[in-house]
């Protein structure tokens, strides 16, 4: 990109012949600007979970203060995860460079930064593979494509494995499947291992860690904000549930990404599950020591994110619940359909889950006894369990985003559909290159949704942002709805910059909106207690709720 | 970068070879010491590499998933796209390896500027596809050089492959296509921008390779005319390990073959190995089942964790205080 | 033959040769990859700015309308507000459009009233530079704003964390 450090000079205004770098892209150094990169981790957060080389430093130091072996920790973490990893393995070997994966980035797309593309992504940590582990790149370094690590290299690692979202549409289109997310998992333990940790990931992993969610909530504070959607719920529709907290024998755990009990919108998907949950008489128990279901552990290595799941099978089997649901969230569920069983299973003190009201079984969850919220809900639905008002929802023309990690490290594609179809009377696709397998990611996920990263985080959800506004123009869509907390948190900001007029949702907000309660008064506002419009009784206006 | 070193290591090796056997005479040197030499290469280095990707294991079952999962039952589960079962991994692996089936992926009509265009992945499809068909087919052609009885397949591929019926011989059209698919990708390599910002010396040099062998080919067969009745005893010679009798045979043909016998050192140590690596790949070749089953991670070690009472024995008053219940009064 | 006759009967070569020069403004590997893709959503940057700078020649070729220009200008713009330009060089695209309009004047040996024509244009595109700081300025300012707006969600959720929810709520 140009640099912008200096003020142009006249001259330069009218000539605008930007000299690009005479060196290839092995030799052309990064540069740190303001805007593209996360803080550097405090020195508490890594020192709380035990990771490496806690210190004061920035990512714009000259002087990182690296341990004096930093080499030798890489290069032997390399050979280690080497050995462990087929997909690291195979990941460094296997590229043919044939280009498919270049333009399918979103990152790379919005920047074009050609070092974005996931192919060159690669190639930065295949590069200083090749030098040190291949006979090729020992033998003719430059030219069979290998250079040395040194720290420059280390920090355009730094910069770019913290510009990939681990989203994988890059693996959709790659002909032997490699997925950059891998090797930027496998860069970020590897920085990790010298303490090149973000901030905004260390936090919520510590916090995670000791108090058992991302934003460090202690039990009273859940407690107390559930309370507060309570209230609100209530007010909308004069039921007041009842949920509860750590109880043993009930029959289900519910887990949320903690997200989602904290700034809106989230808090209105939460509102959701709780008037879903009570609606239907669940058995159901939420719990303060697990109470995080997503996991900034997987954006840092493979060990933190065990040790952070561990909590979810701990509680399920302290509390002795029969089953699990899990909330609307996209690495969450990426790290329960393909890990957590794995890293703390078997889940052999729980039972197949059976939906207490349907009788259905979630066969597809035998194993791991964790059900997504979505696919028990939809179930609900299709056997006629809910009473359903999707009129309350005629103010809104909604469109649905897939999250990355549900997307195409699940599959989970009809069921949020299914759902919505259900409860809204408008719904219409984005373009099909821009939806399911091929979604493009927000921008901002595997914990690159810091402040300070905002203009990264509106390039790279560029992409998404123009699918939005095409149905924006179309159709006139003004809410976007999703399966994702990291999504309601990082939309909404995406979505005020590009495309002003769409606000964001979880799908059980939508749900909750058209569910009519037993008992309930009639309802004139919506979750957000904003008056639906068309709804006369208090007479207030009807303005659109948009942003 | 790269593209006049590579082509330099091309010209250096028809020339090391030409003059090897034209000047120093070295036809069993290149005629059958290389061949062997290169042929053992190739088979240690190409199991070797195989090992060692078969020694790293497969920690966590992370198919990357491109259609809906199996879920409800009226939820229609894209199968290949997303398989749960061992027989649906299979279909999609070959979808994958016949058909190039992501590439395919690519392949889509979109309008640009009010017109209905075809993306450039589509030719991207198509020349990989007939440059890999073509390779096979021509090395199912080989085969006769290599038996005796010739097989009736072998034989069978030659009179299709020729079914155009023009020149003596016969023209056989996947040699043709093969150094034209090769022509391509080396063209879509410099043109697009992207590609050829990416392009390391390693992407040439194969290439460039497959297409001297192609054109040193086709102009034994076309052109020079070669001495099949020798090279086939030649031949024979080498895979029945019996006496080999280099001579009364062309300076061109020890050229083609050296150069295969590059190729095949080379390959090991290439990304060639992609071929093998497809089969491998964890994101293509797993079933998409770990809610189902649980997968093994051979490697999994206990870790430290938070545990329930450490956290109830840090907030045991804070929760009491809200009327959370407790293991501990 | 007046000058906006000229304009319109070049404008494919005007906008082709503006175009270039905007992406020429991008580092090179950059300015490739925008040139090269023109699918509305695998290449959106370099798509919202063809199509940004089709209207914004419309516009200066009759008599702009503030507002409409503006939406125009918006697309491009908001693109360059986070793209590590400074301010001046978010901007210069469109100086460059002068300049692709002289160059094309002058090669037609021009005579006198085209050149006041020309000034007449040139004084548009300059009310559209105005416009543009707005513009600019706006982007900037929202940048800040979605900043400051996740810092006070934080400090938020920290009232809500002290039990102090209840009486944040009472206040709004």
């Amino acid at each position: 990109m140009a640099k912008t450090t200096q003020p142009a000079k006249p001259e330069e205004l009218s000539k605008i012949d930007y000299t690009p770098p005479a060196t290839d892209w092995l030799e052309t150094p990064v540069e740190f600007k303001p805007g593209t990169y996360c803080h550097g981790s405090r020195i508490k957060y890594l020192e709380e979970v035990g990771f490496p080389n806690p210190r004061e430093w920035a990512p714009s130091d000259e002087d990182w203060k690296l341990p004096a072996n930093w080499k030798d920790i890489i290069l032997e973490g390399m050979k280690e995860r080497l050995g462990k990893y087929r997909s690291f393995q195979l990941f460094m070997d296997i590229c043919v460079r044939c280009g498919a994966c270049a333009d399918k980035c979103h990152f790379y797309i919005g920047s074009g930064d050609p070092k974005n593309m996931p192919v060159l992504r690669a190639e930065l940590m295949r590069s200083v593979y090749r030098k040190y582990f291949t006979t090729g790149g020992k033998l003719f370094g430059k030219q069979a494509g290998a250079r040395e690590l040194t720290e420059a290299v280390l920090k355009e690692w730094w910069y770019y494995f913290y510009q990939c979202t681990e989203c994988r549409r890059c693996s959709v289109f790659c002909p032997y499947g490699i997925d950059q997310a891998e090797i930027t998992m496998m860069g970020r333990e590897l920085l990790n291992l010298v303490g090149g940790q973000t901030d905004w990931i260390g936090g919520p992993v510590a916090n995670c860690y000791k108090k058992g969610n991302h934003l460090g909530l202690e039990p009273h504070a859940i407690t107390s904000n559930i309370d507060y959607l309570l209230d609100d719920i209530e007010e909308i529709s004069g039921i007041r549930p009842e949920p509860s907290f750590n109880r043993k024998g009930a029959e289900i755990l519910f887990v949320a990404p903690s997200g989602d009990l904290f700034g809106d919108p989230g808090t209105y998907t939460a509102m959701g599950y709780l008037m879903l949950f009570h609606e239907i008489g669940l058995d159901y128990t939420w719990s303060t020591y697990a109470s995080e279901g997503g996991n900034f552990g997987f954006f840092t290595s493979m060990e933190m994110a065990k040790r952070l799941n561990y909590k979810i099978y701990a509680e399920a089997k302290r509390l002795g619940v029969k089953w699990i649901i899990g909330g609307e969230c996209g690495h969450m569920w990426r790290v329960l359909n393909q890990y957590m069983d794995t890293w703390n299973g078997p889940a052999d003190f729980m039972v197949e889950p059976v939906s207490p009201i349907t009788g259905t079984k979630f066969e597809n969850a035998k194993g791991t006894k964790m059900v997504h919220i979505t696919e028990f809900t939809a179930d609900l639905i299709k056997n006629g369990k809910l009473k359903l008002d999707p009129s309350r929802n005629d103010h809104l023309n909604v469109t649905f985003h897939d999250s990355c990690n549900t997307a195409r490290g699940m599959g989970i594609f009809e069921e949020p559909r299914y759902i919505i179809k259900n409860v809204c009377n408008n719904f219409h696709e984005m373009p099909e290159d821009t939806i399911r397998e091929k979604t493009f990611c927000c921008g901002s996920g595997s914990g690159l949704n810091a402040g300070e990263n905002m203009e990264l985080r509106m390039r790279g959800g560029f992409p998404k942002a123009s699918a939005v506004k095409s149905v924006q123009k179309k159709y006139g869509v003004n809410m976007l709805a999703n399966i994702c907390a990291i999504d309601r948190a990082v939309l909404p900001p995406l979505m005020q910059y590009w495309v002003p007029g769409v606000s964001v949702c979880g799908t059980h907000e939508l749900l909750a909106n058209a569910l009519v309660m037993t008992g309930e008064k009639k309802r004139t506002q919506d979750l957000r207690l904003e008056d639906l419009p068309g709804i006369e009784e208090e007479g207030e206006g009807e303005e659109e709720e948009n942003v | 970068m790269g593209i006049f070193f590579s082509f330099s290591m091309i010209i250096a090796l028809v020339v090391i070879a030409f003059a090897g056997v034209q000047l120093a005479n070295m036809q069993f040197i290149f005629g059958v010491v290389i061949p062997y030499a290169a042929i053992a290469t190739f088979l240690i280095g190409v199991g070797f590499r195989v090992y060692k990707w078969g020694r790293s294991p497969v920690p966590f079952r992370i198919p990357t998933t491109c259609g809906q999962q199996k879920s409800l039952p009226w939820i229609k589960h894209s199968r290949f796209e997303n398989p749960d079962s061992t027989f649906d991994v299979v279909v999609r692996m070959a979808l994958e390896v016949f058909l190039f089936r992501t590439l395919f992926r690519n392949l889509k009509a979109e309008t640009r500027e009010g017109r209905v265009a075809y993306g450039s992945d589509k030719w991207l499809w198509l020349a990989g596809l007939a440059l890999h068909v073509t390779f096979f087919v021509v090395l199912l052609r080989h085969l006769r050089f290599f038996m005796e009885p010739v097989p009736f397949f072998v034989n069978l591929t030659d009179s299709l492959d020729g079914f155009m019926q023009v020149g003596t011989p016969h023209l056989l059209i996947t040699g043709v296509v093969l150094l034209l698919a090769a022509v391509y990708l080396f063209f879509r390599r410099i043109s697009i921008p992207q590609v050829r910002y990416i392009s390391l010396p390693a992407d040439y040099f194969p290439l460039f390779l497959i297409m001297s062998i192609a054109i040193s080919g086709i102009l034994m067969r076309y052109f020079t005319k070669v001495d099949l009745v020798r090279i086939k005893a030649l031949t024979m010679g080498l895979v029945t390990i019996g006496p080999v009798e280099t001579d009364g045979i062309g300076a061109i043909f020890f050229v083609h073959i050296f150069l295969i016998s590059i190729l095949l050192a080379y390959f090991p140590f290439s990304k060639l190995m992609h071929m093998g690596g497809v089969f491998l790949s964890p994101t293509r070749n797993m079933a998409n089942n770990s809610r189902i089953k649980r997968h093994i991670n051979p490697w999994n070690y206990p870790v430290k964790v938070h545990t329930y009472e450490e956290y109830e024995e840090e907030f045991r008053d804070k929760m009491k205080s809200v009327g959370l219940p407790l293991e501990k009064e | 033959m007046n000058l906006n006759d000229l304009l319109l009967e070049k404008r494919s070569a005007i906008l082709q040769k503006w175009f270039d020069l905007i992406i020429e403004t991008y580092p090179e590997e950059t300015a490739k990859f925008l040139k090269s893709q023109k699918n509305q959503f695998s290449n959106p940057v370099g798509h919202t700015i063809l199509e940004g700078i089709e209207e914004i020649f419309n516009e200066v070729l009759g008599e702009p309308d503030p507002e409409k220009v503006a939406i125009y200008l918006d697309s491009i713009i908001r693109i360059r507000a986070i793209q590590e330009f400074s301010p001046s060089k978010a901007l210069s695209f469109l100086f460059l459009l002068k300049k692709v309009i002289r160059a094309e004047v002058i090669n037609e040996t021009p005579e006198y009233h085209m050149l006041e024509e020309l000034s007449v244009i040139e004084s548009r595109i300059d009310d559209l530079v105005n416009i543009s700081f707005d513009i600019y300025m706006q982007c900037r300012e929202k940048i800040y704003e979605l900043k400051a707006n996740e810092v006070k969600n934080w400090t938020y959720r920290l009232l809500k964390k002290t039990n102090m929810v209840k009486e944040y709520k009472a206040e709004c």
